[in-house]
């Protein structure tokens, strides 16, 4: 990777993040205070003003050249609730989609004097080169294949929260781990962390490298899914059929889909989990989905304390009146 | 009516290469089992002094034609002819119309085989939907109904990023793929193997490189995954050399060839019969030596026929207009033991694991190719390795005729074929299952 | 002739004399409690925040005071007002401490505990996170030390020990749940006088 600094040197003063662009570069003790201080944010939401003056002046940008309705809207949320000044710039109907450069892009906004962007590109990668043409902070909100690590985070979070530590747990992530970004960033999460990682899927869709990975890898899922405390289920696109990944939906579904028997194998204190949008019947049943044990409906709503922690930790050391 | 059969063969070579056996033995058969084999002998004793008994033959390459060719074979001619010929396991490719892409048809050929009787299969799926080389096909459903190896055999899986993409997925099960290795656009028109005889018969030639350059592609993409693969009817020295070395790196590959291409060559084609006319074609000299050398040193691990049925008015046209495909197996094991046992190219016992027990290991079969053992299915062949015999077209119990080693002499004819303990062939002659519990025991002296 | 008193700059280390010992802060305290007391006629409509990291041990201990004199309970609860300074450059981002309220402010009076009550700014951060929080009756401060520099018009109701000091001096407070000792000193700090 370029050496792209991702954190304040250990004596500054500052000691924040200066970007937020791939899971690999955090160290446990970094992970540990992205996920402390979402708990203290987490108790915002419980209060009838949800909003800290923290970040007021202060201008985030949130720059999605992939729809997503869903991570942006939660972006925005966490920006206003720390009373930042939120721009949307996504790809449609804007310059950028007549043709204008991320470069092109990168400079207006850096002279508009945006303090933070957080960038979905689907090119892995964009988000480095947006910190050469920018000053301010760039937080990466998924790029291409490679990470998307407030995501990973948000469920380093759910984890924690659900069994009170991350260390020794065993997770299987199940699915298209090949074309995943959020499977990337959550397993160097979790290694960083002290979990082990299972990787399950048909071998046409898992890394080739996996050993490098520092995880175990299976085809076949029943015999894991007893084994495991977190059931990290991916998404399957139905493109994949037409690639030569996989040669039907249905041969996915009744070899790695989690339906309702599969969830009868699962330990007592197993949970199932997803990044979204599920596409239900194919990688898992609505019944599934929507099981007790289910943890989705927390992912998402500890998207956005997580993601207020990291825009926090980001620009909260920045004086209004200076430079970062 | 007999609750279960009990009988002996006497004196019989057993031949045995699972465990290593070649010796005069008695041989008692119980039920559907091997009871014992030794120097006793218990229930009725046939004498088979001068004959050799050995687990039954193993063919990974077969058309049955069934469903869909039936004027050229079904499964119950097929299978019958297999017993003839001492097979008790075929492994029918999925080139039927519809194709065998999903379990419908595999499960429709195991229930015609099974009611026939003749001889187990096991069928082979295939790898892409409808053999066009493009999607994959259903490769768990099948393997949900017994299928452990995949073929589009007939054609091959022309782009790189499929094969390679087939030969990944097919790792989820460690199940085999069987690649057809013929590089399509070397081979546009052609009729025969291209050499000395194709230029003087003026036969567009077939080149060797259209077979070598895709069996090296396949072992590459084979070894980069770690993944299982099976070179089916290997024609050409270089082949064989590719394969030697490959084996050599640590590559899964096992491989095959036809009793066709290691006994005839590229100069029968002059008589422009038809039936000469096979897919990779006849070759020379130098390639039928290199692949008994493959055979003997165990490159080359099975001996399969690609028995290939077709109706005599499609062999009997102008030779560019017949399809390809030869029958193999009613005579495989006499060819073997005429070409290779007697000249001293294999021993007997090479032989038998060629034909045997080696093509069921590579194919993960149990039951078939031995050990012949106490307590292990009574899955035999008992032949005649002196029995002198000439090969006439007409008594073919497959529905077509086209052998090409009509009004040839051969040595080695088989006696009995048992399929768990129960006569499929005795005396040389067929036994379909009658009502009841008949095992052909019955009129036996 | 010689100034008897020697000044910082002709010692390395900071010279700190001591203000209050463990006793005096037992007193201090005490006495404020007697005086939130008779400021309430009584416990009943309070609630007791400590402002991190110091007042809330002070605070505990206000109310251990509080409630023994009154034999009634007192709710009481801990601030982080991080998250409402103004100040961001010199301190930077840290973890958050933890931030409770015990009861719903509407209708009660607010004390705020703090250790020492400086410029204001930490208090008016304090206060904007509790009125963020619900709409209380009113908002008192308790300090345990006053050392005077206000930048903003903000007073403590409850003082523990007023101590005039100069820009360059630190106050420092030690308790017992942190430090492990009780004690306020003044420390001159490194540097040029």
């Amino acid at each position: 990777m370029p050496d792209t600094i991702v954190l304040d040197p250990p004596d500054s003063p500052r000691r924040g993040l200066i970007h937020l662009l791939d899971m690999a570069e955090l160290d446990a003790d970094t992970i540990t205070a992205v996920l402390d201080t979402a708990r203290a944010f987490e108790q915002l939401a419980a209060r009838p003003i949800k909003k800290v003056p923290t970040l007021r002046g202060r201008t985030v940008c949130n720059l999605f050249y992939e729809d997503s309705t869903r991570t942006r809207v939660s972006f925005e949320i966490a920006a206003k609730r720390l009373s930042a000044d939120v721009l949307n710039f996504s790809a449609k109907g804007s310059s950028v989609s007549k043709g204008e450069s991320l470069k092109d892009t990168a400079l207006t906004l850096q002279a508009m004097g945006v303090d933070a962007i957080v960038i979905r590109h689907h090119a892995s990668g964009a988000p480095w080169q947006l910190t050469r043409w920018v000053d301010g902070h760039v937080l990466n909100a998924g790029d291409g294949r490679h990470q998307h690590p407030t995501q990973a985070l948000l469920d380093l979070f759910t984890i924690r929260e659900r069994f009170g530590r991350l260390d020794g747990l065993h997770v299987a992530v199940v699915g298209d781990v090949l074309h995943s970004r959020v499977a990337r960033s959550l397993v160097q999460g979790l290694r960083t962390m002290g979990a082990g990682v299972t990787l399950i899927g048909p071998p046409t869709l898992l890394p080739m490298a996996a050993d490098d990975w520092g995880v175990d890898v299976a085809h076949d899922l029943d015999p894991v899914l007893g084994k495991a405390d977190v059931v990290y289920v991916l998404r399957v696109q139905r493109e994949r059929m037409e690639q030569q990944f996989i040669p039907s939906i249905r041969e996915y579904a009744r070899l790695w889909g989690v339906d309702r028997r599969r969830l009868g194998q699962l330990a007592d204190q197993a949970v199932i989990m997803h990044p979204g949008p599920m596409n239900r019947g194919i990688e898992l049943t609505a019944d599934v989905a929507d099981a007790p044990n289910s943890l989705i409906t927390q992912q998402v709503a500890n998207g956005v304390a997580v993601r207020m922690s990291c825009l926090y930790l980001m620009l909260g050391g920045d004086h209004p009146n200076q430079g970062s | 009516m007999i609750e279960h059969s009990l009988f002996t063969f006497t004196g019989v070579r057993m031949v045995d290469p699972a465990s290593g056996r070649d010796e005069i033995a008695n041989v008692v058969i119980e039920g559907d089992k091997i009871d014992s084999v030794g120097s006793w002998s218990r229930g009725l004793r046939i004498d088979a002094t001068g004959l050799v008994l050995a687990p039954g033959l193993v063919d990974l390459h077969v058309h049955l034609r069934e469903p869909g060719g039936e004027d050229a074979e079904t499964v119950e001619s097929g299978t019958t002819a297999a017993a003839v010929g001492g097979y008790t396991a075929v492994c029918p490719m999925a080139n039927t119309q519809p194709v065998a892409d999903h379990a419908g048809v595999v499960e429709q050929v195991l229930r015609l085989a099974r009611e026939a009787a003749m001889c187990d299969v096991y069928p082979v799926g295939a790898i892409t939907r409808d053999l066009a080389g493009a999607e994959l096909a259903e490769l768990g459903a099948m393997v949900a109904v017994g299928v452990r190896c995949f073929s589009d055999d007939g054609h091959p899986v022309h782009s790189a990023r499929v094969m390679r993409q087939a030969l990944a997925y097919a790792r989820t099960w460690d199940a085999i793929v069987c690649n057809h290795a013929e590089e399509p656009s070397l081979t546009r028109d052609a009729q025969m193997h291209e050499g000395v005889q194709s230029d003087l018969l003026g036969l567009v030639g077939w080149p060797r490189e259209a077979e070598e350059t895709m069996v090296a592609r396949d072992l590459i993409l084979a070894r980069g995954l770690g993944a299982r693969l099976h070179v089916p009817h290997v024609s050409t020295a270089e082949t064989v050399a590719l394969i030697r070395e490959a084996k050599a790196q640590g590559t899964r590959v096992t491989a095959e060839a036809t009793p066709h291409h290691f006994t005839l060559t590229d100069e029968q084609v002059s008589t422009y019969d038809p039936v000469y006319k096979v897919n990779p074609p006849l070759r020379v000299k130098t390639d039928v030596e290199a692949l008994r050398a493959g055979l003997a040193d165990g490159t080359i691990d099975a001996i399969a026929t690609d028995h290939a049925p077709h109706p005599p008015e499609t062999k009997e046209r102008d030779w560019a207009a017949a399809p390809c495909g030869m029958l193999g197996l009613e005579t495989a094991l006499a060819v073997t033991l005429t070409e290779l046992v007697r000249p001293g190219v294999l021993t007997m016992s090479q032989a038998i694991a060629a034909l045997s027990t080696k093509p069921a290991r590579s194919r993960d079969i149990v039951g078939h190719g031995g050990p012949i053992a106490p307590g292990t299915p009574a899955n035999l062949v008992v032949f005649d390795p002196d029995a002198r015999w000439t090969v006439d077209p007409r008594a073919s119990h497959s529905r077509s005729h086209n052998t090409p080693f009509a009004g040839r002499q051969l040595w080695g004819r088989v006696q009995h074929t048992l399929l768990r303990g129960r006569f499929t062939v005795r005396d040389g002659e067929p036994l379909p299952p009658a009502d009841g519990d008949d095992d052909g025991m019955d009129d036996l002296s | 002739m010689a100034a008897a008193r020697t000044s910082g700059a002709m010692t390395p280390d900071p010279v700190s004399r001591d203000v209050l010992d463990a006793d005096a802060i037992r007193r201090a305290v005490r006495r404020m409690a007697h005086e939130i007391l008779e400021r309430h006629a009584g416990a009943d409509a309070l609630v007791v925040m400590g402002v991190h990291t110091r007042g809330v041990p002070l605070a505990r201990r206000l109310v251990a005071d509080v409630e023994q004199i009154e034999q009634v309970g007192v709710p009481a609860g801990e601030l982080d007002v991080a998250l409402y300074r103004d100040d961001y450059a010199r301190i930077g981002p840290r973890p958050l401490a933890r931030t409770h309220f015990p009861v719903d402010t509407a209708g009660r009076t607010v004390v705020l505990v703090d250790d020492v009550l400086y410029t204001g700014r930490t208090v008016r951060a304090a206060m904007e996170a509790v009125i963020d929080q619900g709409r209380p009756d009113a908002i008192e401060l308790a300090v345990l030390v006053d050392r005077g520099h206000r930048e903003l018009p903000i007073r403590a109701d409850y003082v523990g020990k007023n101590l005039p000091t100069s820009a360059d001096e630190v106050v420092r407070v030690r308790l017992r749940e942190h430090d492990g000792v009780d004690a306020v000193s003044i420390e001159h700090s490194m540097g040029e006088r």
